[in-house]
């Protein structure tokens, strides 16, 4: 049994209390150690990725215990993919916070960010639902001390807001496993995958509440309308570096329906037909429709890249909640697009940021270093909005393709056509007003006489955009091989017997459950 | 005793998310810390009621009661008074700042900005 699985998660769990305890006062020893845990990071979950790539699923029992009495962590194509996302993603938000010094404008930035980490690593790799729910607990109390991180009345009341919504989110989690164990007994996916088939159709009753219970958690994760309400204030009132983080924990939510709803309750499962598979789409297609227009409503830039998030979470929902092999396809392409694009415009933001007092959609005189920020917000809008060339584009090709033979196909056309129109005009008036009106802006005389007070960003941040954008072209360059990944993982999890037998059949397994349990 | 745990659990529930919606920080506190308790009871529920069973292999006892779902109720409680005193620690320092205990935004006030018009 090799130990690597639990690497991205032993790793940040040490890196963090070593940052608190011993380098609690240099900062400049954090940023090399949280930097440095970050690539050792990165080069796990590459080997691990790599590992995965050829279908072999890899099972780590924790405590050495069988598989449906112990916790598991599973490596498969999925899990690794989210994994090497997350390393990648928190390289270069690391790199941004160090550059702006965000990270010192608080205390414990880095030991926090790597628990954050811990978290993220866990909820992907982990084979069992209420462990799942306990790194759910970790990303979010680190979350939690990450979003108030420097303080500021604005923030922290934004922050009791989040902490509040997601208290409710993990006490409704909690109610679902509950009544997921008092019907099937065990709390493992693989195990549980199995017995939801053996339930009597005659007493659905339990099975089906829990199944939509916790696909109302995973929707307040993914921000899914109409439980979208917590977002656009906790991310636009969050630190940037941390709101680009925080990009990929919608996506776990993502992830988590994914994953529960193609191997538990997968859509040929009798038990909870005409739920998921029903109600999802209309969730996803309202929050994709709300989340375009709140970018067209926005008054603030924050709020409007949050709403983008909405938007773009909601294109990733439309394209899972037809759960066929290429709708899952497209959403994994587009879940990579969108993580990579909404980070990169919450560090725009913050760039936008400098120099001016607020972030009201007005014209300004222009700042230093404005002419570099605003290449980059062209850049991240058009990928955003899914214009040609970038990745964006690609994926909604995907998704729309993928819709093309159903029967909600002109429903998904319409709205995801009209929003992607609704998204261009809310980004170019953004942009225009922003950067074009600025030109034309009287410099006030306190600018003018101390043109040094407001330094431009400096180099690391910009290497930081400039990474995320250029991941997001690789993205694009590579579609093919990139798309090709993508429908083997959804490959591998609309066949979800190799991973049950991995979990399942190892020395100590439980016998086969009796028909009729 | 099904029913006594059942309506427990209701009612809990149900004052946990009647003081939710009041919308100040102090109730909304004391709603989720109800409503937790409700969960708390409700995961102990799922391994079926039993009067009297020890959860752990003994030498002669016939009938035992799950041990699983106690240990799913310790984690959840630890996790969530730990989430509690986080949450009033936040809650604290948002009130003292801003002098006002609205769990809820307030209305678009236009202290940062210098107008909105374009």
């Amino acid at each position: 049994m090799t130990h690597w699985i639990i690497a991205p998660v032993v790793l940040p769990a040490l890196l963090s209390p070593f940052i608190v305890l011993a380098a609690r006062y240099h900062i400049g020893i954090q940023r090399v150690f949280s930097v440095a845990g970050v690539l050792a990071l990165i080069s796990v979950a590459a080997g691990l990725a790599w590992q995965a790539s050829d279908g072999t699923i890899t099972l780590y029992q924790l405590g050495d215990w069988a598989a449906p009495f112990g916790i598991v962590l599973v490596a498969d194509r999925l899990s690794t993919l989210m994994v090497l996302l997350t390393a990648v993603l928190a390289l270069f938000v690391l790199l941004y916070a160090i550059g702006s010094e965000w990270d010192n404008r608080g205390r414990h930035f880095h030991a926090l960010f790597q628990f954050q980490l811990m978290g993220i690593m866990g909820a992907f790799l982990t084979g069992d639902l209420f462990n799942l729910f306990v790194f759910f607990e970790v990303l979010l109390i680190a979350s939690y001390g990450l979003m108030i991180h420097s303080g500021g009345n604005a923030r922290l009341r934004a922050g009791v807001q989040y902490v509040l919504f997601n208290l409710l989110g993990s006490t409704l989690f909690l109610f679902a496993l509950g009544a997921i164990y008092a019907e099937a007994g065990t709390l493992n996916m693989a195990d549980l995958a199995q017995r939801v088939r053996l339930i009597d159709g005659a007493e659905t009753v339990g099975i089906r509440l829990a199944a939509v219970l916790l696909l109302l958690v995973f929707a307040i994760k993914a921000a899914v309308l109409p439980l979208h309400f917590w977002l656009p204030s906790s991310y636009a009132e969050a630190p940037a570096p941390v709101a680009a983080l925080f990009a990929i924990m919608t996506k776990v939510g993502a992830y988590a329906i994914i994953r529960v709803y193609t191997m538990i309750f997968s859509p040929d499962l009798d038990v909870t037909a005409g739920l998921h598979t029903t109600w999802l789409m209309p969730a996803a297609l309202a929050s994709l429709a709300i989340g375009m227009i709140g970018v067209l409503a926005a008054r603030h830039l924050d709020r409007l890249v949050a709403f983008a998030v909405i938007g773009s979470m909601g294109m990733v929902m439309v394209a899972i909640s037809l759960f066929t092999p290429t709708s899952i396809t497209a959403a994994l392409y587009y879940t990579v697009h969108s993580t990579l694009a909404a980070a990169a415009l919450f560090l725009i933001v913050d760039l936008v940021r400098t120099g001016r007092a607020d972030l009201n959609l007005i014209a300004q005189p222009v700042v230093p270093g404005a002419a570099l920020t605003s290449a980059l917000f062209f850049l991240a809008a058009i990928a955003m909005a899914g214009l040609p060339p970038l990745s964006g584009f690609v994926g909604k090709l995907l998704v729309l393709d993928a819709a093309f033979s159903t029967s909600a196909a002109a429903w998904i056309w319409t709205v995801v056509l009209s929003s992607s129109l609704i998204c261009v005009v809310g980004f170019s008036r953004a942009g225009s007003t922003l950067f074009w009106k600025a030109k034309s802006m009287p410099v006030t005389e306190e600018a003018a006489e101390s043109p040094a007070a407001t330094p431009a960003p400096a180099t690391l941040s910009y290497v930081a955009v400039g990474g995320l954008l250029a991941l997001l072209v690789a993205h694009t360059v590579f579609a093919g091989p990139a798309t090709a990944y993508m429908a083997d993982i959804s490959d591998q999890l609309f066949n979800p017997e190799p991973y049950i037998e991995t979990v399942l059949d190892t020395p100590g397994k439980l016998s086969t459950p009796k028909e009729g349990y | 005793m099904e029913l006594l745990v059942a309506s427990a659990i209701g009612i809990l529930t149900a004052g946990g998310i009647y003081l939710m919606l009041r919308l100040r920080t102090f109730p909304v506190i004391l709603g989720i810390s109800l409503l937790t308790y409700a969960v708390n009871v409700f995961l102990f529920a799922s391994g079926r009621l039993s009067v009297g069973a020890p959860p752990i292999l003994r030498d002669g006892v016939e009938v035992y009661t799950d041990p699983l779902p106690q240990a799913l109720v310790l984690t959840a409680i630890v996790i969530s008074f730990g989430m509690t005193a986080v949450v009033v620690m936040i809650a604290l320092g948002a009130y003292l700042g801003s002098d006002d205990d609205h769990v809820d935004d307030a209305i678009d006030e236009p202290s940062t900005g210098t107008g909105d018009a374009t």
